[in-house]
C-alpha cells in the first residue's frame, strides 16, 4: 500500500466531492426540476466554463492511460490520437454551431430530439438515442478502466469481487452528487481535473525526458524494442500496410466524436454561438497536452516500467503503464497528484456521459413512449434515476465482465456511433434524405460495420473476433467478391461502414422520392440554424 | 441586421481554410525518421507543428466570419475578459 500516494489522492478527491455537492447551488437557475437546469447546467456556460467543461469530457482518464499504452506497445500507430484531435475541430466547426442554434429555438436536449424535429418520425429519433445510450455505456465503463489502474497502482489491487470495492465507493460517491447537481457538477469539477493534468503534464514532459538521456535516446530505445518484437506492424514509424488504418482512424474518430451524445450536451450547455466558435479555437491545447501524453508510452519504455498485473483477472495490465512510470519517477506526493488528475479524470467524463444518456432515454424513451404527458418536473426526476442505473451498469460492467470487454465495446461503439453521422449531422445542412433511406443506411451500416469487427480476429492474443478496428483490405467482401484481392492494406471498419449506409440512404432516398412516400413534417425553418442567444426567438429556459 | 432574418446556408469563401489541417491524414508526407528536432523524429514533430496551424485556420475563419453585432445600438458586450458573466 502506498500511504502518501493514497493520502494526497483522497484528500483531492475529497475536495472535489465537496464541490460536487455544492455545485448545485452554483449559478443556481429557478428550478433544477428541469432538464434544461439539471441536464444542461441552465443552458448559459459561457467560453471558460465550457472550454473545462468540454475539454474535461472529450480527453478522458481512459485516453490518458489508453493512448500512451497503446504507443508502448504498438509505437506509431498510437499516435492517431494527435491528428484525430486536431482534424476534429476544423471539421466540426461549422456543423456545431447551426446544432446549438436550432436546439435553443426548439428547446432541444438531445441529437435525437433534433432529429425527430427535423423528421418528425419518432422511430427514427428512436433508432438515434438507443445508438446513443448503447455507444455511450461502454464508453462510461472505460472511465472506471482509468481509475482502477490509478486504484491499483496505488496498492488498492485486490483478488475476485472484493477487489473492485474502493473502485465501487467511488462511483457511489459520484452517482450522488451528479443525481443532486446535474451537469453543473462535472462542470465545476473539470476545472480542478485540468488544472490537474496540465501541471502533471507539464512537469513530466519537461523532466522525464532529461532523466533518461533526452528523446534522442527514448526513441532510439522504442525502435530497438519493437525490433526486437516478431510482430512487423510496430515500430516508431508507421509502415506500408498501417498508413491508410491511420488517416481513416483518425477521420472516422474525428468524424464520431461529436455525434456522441456526450459531447453534444457539452455544446448545448454553452450560451452561444460564440462561445462554441472562440472553444473550437481553444480546445486544441488539450490536444497538445494528449500527444505529449502519448509520447509518455515511449518514455516508459526507456524507463523499463513494467504493467502491474491486475489480481482480479490474473492478467498484466497494460494501463497501468501511465501511473506506473509516474509511481516510480516521482516523489510519492506528486505520485499521488498525478493520479488524482487521471482519477478525477475518469469522474468528469463518466457524469456528463450518464447525464447525456440519461437525457436520452427521458426525452426520446420515456416521453415518447411511456408517459407522453409528463410534466417538466417527471422528465427532471426519470434523468436523475436513470443516470443512477447508468452508472450502476458501468460498475457491473467492470465488476462482473472482463475489462477487455469494454474495450472492444468501445471500439465496436465508435462505429456505431458514425452510422448516426447522416441522421444527425448531414441532416443539419439538407433534408435531401428520405427517412426511409436514413434508416434504411443506419440498418446497413450497421450490420455490415457488426459483421467486419466481428470478423477480425487476432491470433496474437488469441482473439477470433473483435480483435481491433483496423481491416485489411484483402478481408473486405461484397457478397464473396473481393473488390481488394489480398491486399494487406489496412482500413478503419468506421469508414467503410459509413460509405456502405450512406450509399444505401442514397439509393432508398432515390426510390422513397420517385414512389413519393411521405417524408415527415420538418418543425425548423431554415433561419432557425443562424439564431444567436440575442434573439428573441431562443426559447426559455426551463420554461413550463 | 437581426440573427432571425438570415435564412439558408452563408458561405464564406474563408471557410476553405477548414481544409488545410486535412493535409495532416497525408502520411506518405510525414512517415520518416529524419530530420530530426531535439532528438524527436520528424513523424512527430511534423505532426505536433499541425496543432498550432488548425489553431491558426480555426481562428482566422472565426475572425473573418464573425457576424456583425446582432444587436443595433448596442456594442458588442463579448469581449474576452467578460466571457463568464454568469459565473460570479
Amino acid at each position: 500500500m502506498q500511504w502518501t500516494e493514497l493520502i494526497v489522492f483522497s484528500a483531492l478527491f475529497l475536495l472535489v466531492t465537496v464541490m460536487g455537492f455544492l455545485a448545485a447551488k452554483w449559478q443556481k437557475g429557478d428550478t433544477l426540476d428541469h432538464l434544461d437546469e439539471w441536464g444542461l447546467g441552465g443552458r448559459k456556460f459561457g467560453s471558460w466554463i465550457t472550454w473545462f467543461l468540454v475539454g474535461g469530457d472529450l480527453y478522458t482518464a481512459y485516453t490518458f492511460v489508453a493512448v500512451p499504452a497503446l504507443m508502448f506497445g504498438a509505437g506509431a500507430t498510437g499516435f492517431f490520437a494527435l491528428p484525430y484531435t486536431v482534424i476534429l475541430y476544423p471539421i466540426v466547426f461549422l456543423p456545431l454551431v447551426r446544432m446549438w442554434s436550432v436546439s435553443r429555438v426548439h428547446g432541444y436536449v438531445t441529437p435525437a430530439d433534433f432529429v425527430k424535429g427535423r423528421y418528425g418520425s419518432h422511430w427514427l429519433a428512436l433508432l438515434i438515442a438507443i445508438t446513443g445510450i448503447v455507444a455511450t455505456m461502454p464508453y462510461i465503463a472505460l472511465q472506471l478502466v482509468g481509475l482502477e489502474a490509478v486504484l491499483r497502482s496505488m496498492g488498492l489491487n485486490g483478488g475476485g469481487i472484493l477487489g473492485h470495492l474502493p473502485l465501487f465507493i467511488a462511483f457511489v460517491i459520484l452517482a450522488l452528487y451528479t443525481y443532486q447537481s446535474g451537469l453543473r457538477a462535472p462542470a465545476l469539477i473539470a476545472f480542478v481535473k485540468d488544472i490537474l493534468i496540465y501541471i502533471v503534464i507539464l512537469v513530466a514532459i519537461v523532466y522525464l525526458p532529461s532523466k533518461f538521456g533526452g528523446w534522442g535516446e527514448i526513441f532510439n530505445d522504442a525502435q530497438a524494442k519493437f525490433d526486437a518484437t516478431p510482430a512487423k506492424t510496430d515500430g516508431i514509424l508507421l509502415n506500408g500496410n498501417n498508413q491508410l488504418q491511420y488517416a481513416t482512424l483518425a477521420l472516422g474518430s474525428a468524424l464520431a466524436l461529436f455525434i456522441y451524445p456526450h459531447s453534444l450536451t457539452g455544446i448545448l450547455a454553452s450560451r452561444g454561438r460564440n462561445v462554441i466558435k472562440r472553444n473550437m479555437v481553444a480546445l486544441p491545447a488539450y490536444s497538445l497536452v494528449l500527444g505529449l501524453l502519448a509520447l509518455l508510452g515511449y518514455v516508459a519504455i526507456s524507463a523499463g516500467t513494467k504493467p502491474i498485473v491486475n489480481q482480479a483477472t490474473g492478467r498484466p495490465d497494460t494501463n497501468t503503464i501511465v501511473p506506473e512510470l509516474f509511481g516510480q519517477n516521482f516523489p510519492s506526493w506528486f505520485a499521488g497528484i498525478a493520479f488524482a488528475a487521471i482519477g478525477i479524470g475518469a469522474l468528469v467524463p463518466a457524469a456528463i456521459m450518464s447525464i447525456a444518456a440519461a437525457n436520452l432515454w427521458t426525452r426520446n424513451v420515456y416521453k415518447e413512449y411511456l408517459k407522453k404527458n409528463a410534466t417538466p418536473a417527471e422528465e427532471a426526476k426519470q434523468a436523475k434515476l436513470a443516470s443512477l442505473v447508468v452508472k450502476f451498469g458501468a460498475v457491473a460492467f467492470i465488476v462482473f465482465v472482463d475489462p477487455q470487454f469494454s474495450i472492444d465495446l468501445q471500439l465496436i461503439g465508435g462505429v456505431m456511433i458514425l452510422q448516426t453521422l447522416p441522421a444527425v449531422a448531414i441532416a443539419l445542412y439538407t433534408r435531401w434524405f428520405h427517412v426511409y433511406g436514413l434508416i434504411a443506411g443506419w440498418i446497413a451500416g450497421m450490420g455490415y460495420g457488426m459483421w467486419l469487427l466481428y470478423n477480425i480476429g487476432n491470433p496474437a492474443i488469441g482473439k477470433a473476433h473483435f480483435a481491433g478496428s483496423a481491416l485489411p483490405l484483402g478481408k473486405l467482401s461484397i457478397f464473396g467478391w473481393h473488390p481488394f484481392g489480398d491486399s494487406a492494406v489496412q482500413i478503419y471498419v468506421g469508414i467503410i461502414s459509413l460509405l456502405v449506409n450512406l450509399l444505401v440512404a442514397v439509393v432508398v432516398t432515390l426510390i422513397a422520392k420517385k414512389a413519393r412516400a411521405f417524408n415527415g413534417t420538418d418543425q425548423t425553418d431554415p433561419s432557425d440554424y443562424h439564431v444567436d442567444e440575442d434573439s428573441p426567438r431562443v426559447k426559455p429556459v426551463a420554461a413550463h | 441586421m437581426p440573427s432571425d432574418h438570415k435564412t439558408g446556408l452563408r458561405w464564406s469563401n474563408w471557410n476553405l481554410l477548414l481544409l488545410v489541417p486535412l493535409l495532416m491524414l497525408v502520411t506518405p508526407w510525414f512517415n520518416m525518421d529524419e530530420p530530426r528536432v531535439f532528438g524527436m523524429p520528424f513523424f512527430y514533430w511534423y505532426q505536433f507543428l499541425f496543432v498550432p496551424l488548425g489553431v491558426l485556420c480555426v481562428g482566422l475563419v472565426y475572425l473573418k466570419t464573425k457576424d456583425e453585432p446582432v444587436v443595433t445600438g448596442k456594442p458588442d458586450k463579448l469581449g474576452v475578459d467578460d466571457l463568464d458573466e454568469g459565473a460570479n
